[in-house]
């Protein structure tokens, strides 16, 4: 890339952070394969959508990769046994969120003998229909795994009704302490290549665009050596800098173009994937196998072994430490249990919770890492501004959050916030103003909800009363028929009584339609 | 912790579970303070430069405005009853600057109401830090300016530490504290003031200037002024290390000094016989200590880029209207003072683009890929 395309590129997108990527050691530690624990918790969601439903019971023994969970609705993911074993429980785990609330899942104990179940395996999956790939896909319960854990195979298989041109494979990793993608691409990079052309198949796109930041030279060459077959497939090489793998703004620097507010990447005829979801697809259409496991980045100072490693998903954090040498307790101890990566992460308050779809890491920081620090007022200083990739004037949100004026915080762009953290990471004031916008969001939500509450309950309640009107009218038209037809047939006693009887129906069946 | 899991919670030592927080969970790790920092670092060459070519009456004027400052700041939030912030800084900058405002032997007084009126009125009954409309240290400038006409325009004639004409440690407490100003004092006119003067009583500037005290105009600094604006040279170079060091941006600074030298340049071209240079007014009063450190005060300018052209630009320009027309010589304070009320118009009509809008704000027409695919 030269220095003026790089220039360019750069340009592209105004904002941005750089924060100290803390992606090594744990980067260039190989990658290790966890074992089956004793026990795995799997959540029936694990997705963006509807959850799936429990197609096995209590008791049931099940094989690795067996279907356990049923999608429900066209935005939903199937759930598949990460081991062989018994299904011991099925009722509320902890939800790996902050709340810590309980969330429906499958609990099973581990047999220990880790037994595939029957695969549908695929010689050419180039020779399958573009659709029985999505078919395929959406059958392995295959989610995206950049962390939004969207349903892949709705992406894939013209789900979004646009034509797709361009296919990017995001592979930016922009957030810091986070490796598994740039481990996946060093390790299965030929894997990535493979699955990404077939991703190509399915979705129609001209070409494949992988974009990787220039802070994974390892990565960039393997990758760049795997696709030297690949005509239609190019890496490309992208400036380091936070939030780079934000869909949109990957989507900028790699083709110049804006995808619209409010509007999707198929708009303007491109559809991203993550390089981790690349090789979940090739799995499940070459060797039909489920999305049971991913790699999972265990990192920070309080991580005795941080690195890479394959979990099964189900695995409890807690146990993911362990098998990476537990935690450390000096330099002041774990500050701070994150899943995900630091910038858009969660907190969560327990070990005890499962690694899922979109769990892409494991982080313990301690108090430096998180760079914890008094905070104030705002001093209007603009580096949020600055620093909001988006364009948006965080500190003018916040200002109206603060004295509850949601419609004016959503007058400010509200919505158009994608929740980066670039601007609560660069306040001199330390204001979480992440922690604003979701609460403001949360509540225009609450009130849209409302709205339409209200709306659906006036509607009913004006279809009621329509109903009662007409029911009454029919009653009167059905009874003012009937005394005309009583009348009638006192007329014409002495004709036949049959015809009597078949008006006397009609009017009936009339008023049983609209009752 | 046993060997193979660790079960439990992350917990503090009372066994409490820590606070959950919002992501982000790093920071960059600038703060308030450091900013605070910076700008005084970047303020200490011209304050030093004051400090030797006044001496110890202006070293006591500053100790005082500052002191002053402290004092109200922990008076208010104790009043309050909020817990102390003058470790943020931003008390002790507001005296600095204020204290390079003012003419360098004002009496004690002078630099301890002005401290009261700058923190009192200028900050803390808005609210306190990141409150307040006006810039703290020009509405106690501009206060006392026009409460105090005499005793804020009494300009020393520059008697450099350690120079026989300059007045020891122990008599510098008796001109800092005697009021009004010490008899002693060699006072002059600072080079607006006198060619105001001057002009009034129908004498051309360039005459005015020729015949006037010698320590009217300097390069190098050796002239009557206050502490922030004989050493303008070494104020430029500060506000430069703002620039650079990423505290403050380049916007406000170059409108501001566009805003005193376009109109400085036409005047002057026409009429020099009217109007002083170009280089005379950047050099003179306030313009660069205002341009790079009060202009650009984060709370009471605008945010955007294209708010702080439009800010900058404004003060520049009243203040040359005020020094070439209006009754004061020196008019950045004002300027400073009208623009900062205009601070939320401006922001309210220059707004960033957001990503996938149009200025206007409604959502962008999608432009599908051509088919080179794209850039």
């Amino acid at each position: 890339m030269g220095i003026l395309d790089r220039f360019l590129r750069t340009a592209r997108f105004s904002g941005g952070v750089h924060p100290d990527d803390h992606k090594r050691p744990a980067a260039d530690a190989p990658l290790r394969v966890m074992p089956p624990p004793a026990r795995l918790y799997v959540p029936l969601v694990q997705h963006i959508g509807s959850p799936a439903r429990a197609v096995v019971a209590v008791g049931d023994h099940v094989r690795k990769g067996q279907r356990i969970g049923e999608p429900q609705g066209a935005v939903s993911a199937a759930i598949h046994a990460p081991t062989s074993g018994r299904v011991i429980a099925i009722g509320d785990i902890v939800a790996p969120h902050p709340s810590g609330l309980p969330v429906r899942g499958i609990t099973i104990e581990s047999d220990g003998r880790d037994e595939w179940c029957e695969l549908e395996a695929c010689d050419d999956p180039f020779a399958l229909d573009p659709a029985e790939i999505g078919r395929r896909v959406a059958r392995a319960g295959v989610v995206g795994l950049g962390g939004a854990a969207f349903p892949s195979a709705v992406k894939l298989s013209g789900g979004l009704g646009a034509r797709v041109e361009l296919l990017i494979i995001n592979a930016s990793e922009c957030e810091p302490f986070l490796s598994c993608d740039d481990r996946l691409m060093r390790d299965r990079a030929a894997e990535a290549v493979d699955g990404i052309a077939i991703m190509l198949h399915a979705t129609g796109a001209r070409e494949a665009r992988i974009g990787i930041e220039d802070n994974k030279p390892e990565a960039i060459a393997v990758m760049r050596a795997a696709v030297a077959g690949h005509a239609r497939i190019r890496v490309e090489v992208i400036p380091t800098r936070y939030p780079m793998g934000s869909e949109k703004h990957l989507i900028l620097v790699l083709t110049g173009r804006e995808v619209p507010a409010e509007g999707r990447p198929s708009d303007i005829g491109v559809v991203v994937h993550n390089v981790g979801t690349a090789v979940a697809v090739r799995n499940a259409v070459r060797f039909g196998r489920p999305l049971v496991s991913r790699l999972v980045t265990v990192n920070g100072a309080c991580v005795r072994e941080p690195g890479n490693v394959e979990v099964p998903i189900g695995t409890l954090a807690g146990e993911v430490l362990a098998f990476c040498g537990g935690l450390r307790v000096d330099h002041g101890g774990p500050a701070r249990l994150l899943l995900g990566g630091p910038m858009t992460g969660m907190q969560v308050p327990t070990l005890e919770v499962p690694v899922i779809k979109g769990t892409g890491g494991i982080l313990v920081l301690d108090a430096a890492e998180v760079g914890e620090g008094d905070g104030g007022p705002c001093i209007r200083c603009g580096d949020c501004m600055r620093a909001c990739p988006v364009g948006l004037l965080p500190l003018e949100i916040a200002a109206r959050v603060r004295v509850g004026e949601v419609d004016k915080a959503a007058g400010f762009g509200l919505a158009d916030c994608i929740a980066c953290g670039c601007c609560a990471y660069v306040c001199p004031s330390r204001i979480p103003l992440v922690q604003y916008f979701h609460h403001a969001k949360g509540e225009l939500a609450a009130r849209t909800r409302g709205t339409q509450r209200n709306e659906t309950i006036r509607t009913l309640t004006r279809a009621k009363a329509e109903r009662l009107e007409r029911e009454e009218r029919d009653k009167a038209e059905a009874l003012a028929r009937r005394a005309a037809a009583s009348l009638a047939a006192a007329a014409a006693a002495k004709q036949s009584a049959p015809v009597t009887e078949k008006v006397a129906e009609d009017a009936n069946e009339e008023s049983g339609v609209c009752a | 912790m046993s060997p193979t899991r660790i079960s439990g919670s992350i917990s503090t030592d009372d066994g409490a579970l820590p606070p959950l927080a919002a992501s982000p969970h790093a920071h960059g790790g600038v703060s308030v303070a450091q900013v605070m920092l910076r700008v005084m670092l970047a303020l200490t060459p011209a304050t030093l430069f004051g400090f030797w070519l006044f001496g110890w009456p202006a070293i006591n004027l500053f100790a005082v405005t500052v002191g002053a400052c402290l004092l109200a700041e922990r008076f208010c939030e104790r009043l309050m009853g909020r817990r102390s912030s003058l470790g943020d800084g931003s008390a002790l900058l507001t005296g600095w600057l204020l204290a390079l405002s003012l003419p360098p032997w004002a009496p004690a007084w002078i630099g301890l109401l002005g401290g009261f009126i700058a923190i009192v009125v200028g900050k803390q009954v808005f609210g306190g830090l990141g409150q307040n409309l006006f810039n703290p240290a020009m509405v106690a400038r501009v206060a006392l300016l026009v409460s105090f006409p005499v005793a804020m325009t009494q300009w020393v004639v520059p008697q450099p530490l350690f120079s026989a004409a300059a007045p020891g440690f122990i008599d510098s407490l008796r001109i800092t504290a005697e009021a009004p100003a010490h008899p002693d004092a060699v006072t002059s006119a600072s080079l607006l003031g006198h060619s105001k003067t001057e002009l009034s009583r129908g004498v051309a500037i360039p005459d005015a200037i020729a015949s006037g005290p010698q320590a009217l105009f300097d390069w190098a600094g050796m002239r009557t002024g206050s502490l922030g604006e004989t050493g303008a040279l070494l104020m430029l170079a500060g506000g430069l290390y703002l620039l650079a060091s990423g505290i403050i941006r380049w916007h406000i600074p170059a409108a501001v000094l566009a805003g005193i030298a376009l109109p400085a340049l036409i005047g002057h071209a026409v009429d020099p016989a009217r109007y002083l240079s170009a280089t005379q007014h950047l050099l003179s009063g306030a313009a660069l200590l205002g341009a790079f450190f009060i202009a650009t005060d984060y709370v009471t300018s605008p945010n955007t880029p294209a708010g702080q052209l439009v800010f900058g630009f404004g003060i520049g320009f009243l203040t040359w209207i005020i020094r070439s027309w209006g009754g004061y010589p020196e008019g950045m304070a004002f300027a400073v003072l009208l623009m900062n009320a205009l601070t939320p118009v401006i922001d309210r009509y220059c707004r960033p683009r957001i990503l996938g809008r149009r200025r206007d704000g409604r959502a962008l027409e999608p432009t599908p890929l051509d088919n080179t695919g794209g850039a």
